[in-house]
């Protein structure tokens, strides 16, 4: 089993820190022995001198590069393209109605790049015109209203990292295990700032009947222009809170798989509930039921009785790297690293195990830990060869526990398909092979 | 639901949205209590029209129902012909969706709850098993469905066609019209009636989780396996190692192989992989793509009839014809029914010319 260093170290007592440093002295020595093991025999497949990449300069170090601007949007390095969105073989069956899957086990930092965003449509995507886009208000206004993007676009705008996980993400898995990487397991998640006007300036804009109990007793429709014209509820204290009209994503405008040009955005909420192609916003003082409120997106509990309106996406985190499928080349030192959400607040600390749960460790957060955002986690792992269960488990700033699949059973049966929020476990075997196991 | 608040309320609103807006620190720009924000002007008021045109939504107190009535016989013959190539001729298939009808009973119309929904007797839960609401299977009839040609039905043809759907479902008769003024008896036997509750603690954000996990760090649990895949399964989403980067501290398990036995092994499958670029990033828009993207493969492919014709079927009919290519053509950019069956293509009307051109030829070709 390999050694897990203690870490932050500003967050320790002092005697703390001295085993710390003891223990880190120890692990580099430890690994600086591995590393010469390994050097001797790269070192026997090498020419005489040293490595070809740097006694022969390859081609880029002895010729004239690309122009500028040779082409006019950037793409990835054609060595990147392992990492693509996916399709889940047999989770659907039209293309047009379907999902892809973000690559997590590949992603860096906290921010998912625009064209590896999770994909989910329900009846095909479009590229709209915006010059000929309309958003319409009216319901329970003072007068309905209607907005060009022209004039969405010159309202006060404010820009907020936040995260976006479908309430079916990780749904595949209630029964046991069904998909091999964090790609499938993980994947309907992605991370962005986004730019847009609040919805709480249009809902003031428009003159809105927000109720008497602080938006307790209000509700608003979004409604989406595409095909299915998908609409659903949302809270209007949510609304009155920090949900966005946004048109932007990562700092260009949005691609039309996720809504170009323009979607909500309901933090902490799940990614049915982001309309896209938003058309049009509707204040009422009922929910209004919709096909994804009653026929999807309602999780089945043990006695039959489906739960609606479950929107919170709730305290999850998960390994990204090593995670199921990736394979470990040597023994020694890495860097093990993953990611956490709460869509109640912030995360307040990530553990992480090495032998499927009896034993935990404190990680390191990277900063910004945002509300409501993906938090990029890291801790120091040290393989030694043995078998080893990989978990990690958020607790939110509420105090949330993230919790084990057999606790998540216990209450809400084996059949929901949403909002599995369990600790992933990730098995790594003594031939480096990571799967994915259910451990509890 | 079409509805405007009396004025009183505005001020109330305008000031909590205010407290709102200063909240968020809003900063420059923010709207003071009282005064209208500078942006208030933007945009217009919409026309009475315009709400009518889009505002076509149907909440479960039948708010928004438009007047009108549809026979069980009329939907049948919609159902026929735009309904049952994809959802079954009784609404039972689950070929490209789950199935619509099945798993209800007489006893559950009675009790207001489905049975079939606790146990295994029903591997799939179909849209009558779950649906709580009959305004709900109403209103996505008409916003989304005929599933190519949304919002084409009229409201008597979607009276019609949810009509049909209780009929298949056997919760209402033959002989049975379903319109504005009995669609609340009917409500009242749909077998899962009872069988949905608003879950605030995941509505609201400040809401308590049901189930809490353990901030335990030491001796905890008993880390048993209890479930992992089928060693079968090892390949079923294609081979891993060209779904990771091929450098940084790990690699993809090349699942075309059984699992290593060795981390030398291991190694020695992972350093011999990486030669080339993984995958070229190909922009030209070949013809198959085109097909991709335009949707065409979600109705049609190569070998075999789906919702459309098989492309090689196409290809066969109009091998000997002179003007297959153009008649194809028109086809695609306009629509066509009959040809193949009563299901109509929808039209294609913004696919550029040439792509059209491109994807029939290679049609015609056998669509290799």
């Amino acid at each position: 089993m390999g050694r897990i260093l203690p870490a932050p170290e500003n967050h320790l007592p002092t005697e703390r820190l001295r085993e710390a440093s003891k223990a880190r002295r120890a692990f580099m020595g430890k690994a600086l022995a591995m590393g010469a093991g390994v050097g001797a025999a790269a070192r026997a497949a090498r020419a005489d001198g040293g490595e070809r990449q740097i006694l022969e300069l390859p081609a880029h170090s002895t010729g004239l590069g690309q122009p500028v601007a040779a082409r006019g949007y950037g793409q990835p390095s054609a060595w990147e393209g392992n990492l693509q969105r996916r399709e889940s073989p047999g989770l659907t069956r039209v293309s047009a109605a379907s999902v892809s899957f973000a690559p997590l086990q590949g992603l860096f930092g906290i921010i998912t790049p625009n064209g590896l965003h999770f994909e989910r449509h329900h009846q095909g995507w479009w590229d709209i015109d915006p010059s000929q886009h309309r958003l319409m208000i009216n319901g329970m206004v003072r007068q309905p209203r209607v907005y060009t993007m022209d004039e969405l676009m010159r309202m006060p705008s404010t820009s907020r990292i936040h995260f976006i996980e479908c309430g079916a993400n990780t749904g595949m898995e209630w029964g046991g295990v069904a998909v091999p990487t964090v790609q499938y397991t993980h994947g309907m998640l992605s991370c962005c700032e986004y730019t847009g006007v609040p919805l709480s300036t249009l809902l003031d804009a428009c003159g809105a009947d927000i109720g008497s109990g602080g938006g307790e007793d209000r509700y608003v429709l979004a409604e989406g222009a595409d095909g299915s014209s998908m609409t659903r509820t949302i809270s209007m204290k949510a609304a009155l809170d920090d949900v966005m009209v946004a048109w932007a994503m990562n700092g260009e405008m949005l691609r039309p798989e996720n809504g170009y040009p323009l979607r909500l955005v309901v933090p902490g909420v799940q990614g049915v509930s982001w309309v896209k192609y938003l058309r049009r916003l509707e204040v009422g003082d009922q929910p209004w039921d919709t096909k994804d409120e009653v026929l999807h997106y309602v999780d089945m509990m043990p006695d039959g009785v489906h739960r609606q309106y479950t929107s919170i996406q709730e305290v999850k985190s998960v390994i990204t790297s090593p995670s199921g499928g990736q394979v470990l080349l040597d023994h020694g030192y890495y860097n093990l690293t993953g990611l956490a959400w709460s869509g109640r607040g912030r995360i307040r600390r990530v553990d992480v195990s090495t032998d499927g749960g009896r034993n935990w460790r404190t990680a390191r957060l990277e900063s910004p830990v945002l509300p409501k955002a993906l938090t990029r986690f890291n801790i120091d792992f040290v393989w030694d060869g043995s078998p080893a269960i990989l978990q990690s488990r958020a607790i939110d700033e509420t105090g949330h526990v993230q919790p084990r699949i057999n606790q998540l059973r216990a209450v809400r049966g084996t059949r929901s398909i949403y909002h599995n929020n369990a600790i992933q476990s990730w098995r790594l075997q003594p031939s480096g092979e990571v799967d994915n196991v259910q451990v509890y | 639901m079409r509805r405007t608040h009396p004025s009183r309320a505005t001020a109330v609103a305008r000031r909590v949205l205010a407290a709102a807006a200063l909240a968020l620190g809003m900063g420059p720009g923010m709207a003071l209590a009282g005064q209208p924000a500078p942006w208030t002007e933007l945009g217009r008021v919409a026309t009475p029209e315009e709400v009518r045109a889009w505002d076509i939504d149907v909440r479960a107190d039948f708010t928004g129902l438009p007047a009108g009535s549809g026979s069980v016989a009329d939907g049948m013959d919609i159902w026929d012909a735009q309904c049952a190539t994809c959802h079954g001729t009784f609404g039972e298939s689950n070929e490209f969706f789950t199935p619509i009808v099945g798993g209800t009973s007489e006893a559950d119309a009675e009790r207001g709850r489905v049975a079939s929904l606790t146990g295994d007797s029903e591997p799939q839960r179909t849209t009558l098993m779950k649906l709580s609401r009959i305004s709900t299977l109403w209103d996505y009839t008409r916003r989304a469905m005929p599933w190519t040609a949304p919002k084409s039905l009229s409201v008597d043809e979607v009276y019609a066609v949810v009509a049909y759907i209780l009929n298949l479902g056997e919760i209402v008769g033959d002989d049975f019209v379903l319109s504005d003024r009995n669609i609340a008896e009917v409500q009242a036997r749909l077998p899962n009636r009872d069988g949905t509750v608003f879950h605030r603690p995941m509505w609201d954000v400040a809401g308590a989780p049901d189930v809490q996990g353990e901030d335990c760090m030491r001796d905890c649990g008993t880390a048993d396996v209890h479930s992992m895949l089928p060693r079968h399964a090892r390949d079923a989403h294609g081979n891993l190692a060209l779904q990771n980067r091929i450098i940084g501290p790990m690699r993809g398990a090349d699942t075309t192989r059984d699992p290593p036995g060795t981390l030398e092994e291991t190694r020695r499958l992972a350093r011999a992989a990486v030669t080339a670029p993984a995958t070229t990033i190909d922009a030209a828009a070949t013809p198959a793509r085109l097909a991709q993207t335009h949707n065409c493969m979600t109705c049609h492919a190569t070998e075999r009839a789906m919702v459309g014709p098989a492309f090689r079927a196409i290809a066969t009919r109009y091998a000997d014809s002179a003007d297959g290519s153009a008649s194809l053509a028109r086809a695609v950019r306009e629509g066509s029914q009959g040809v193949w069956g009563a299901v109509p293509m929808p039209p294609n009307a913004g696919l550029a010319d040439d792509d059209i051109h491109a994807i029939v030829e290679w049609i015609l070709a056998g669509a290799p």
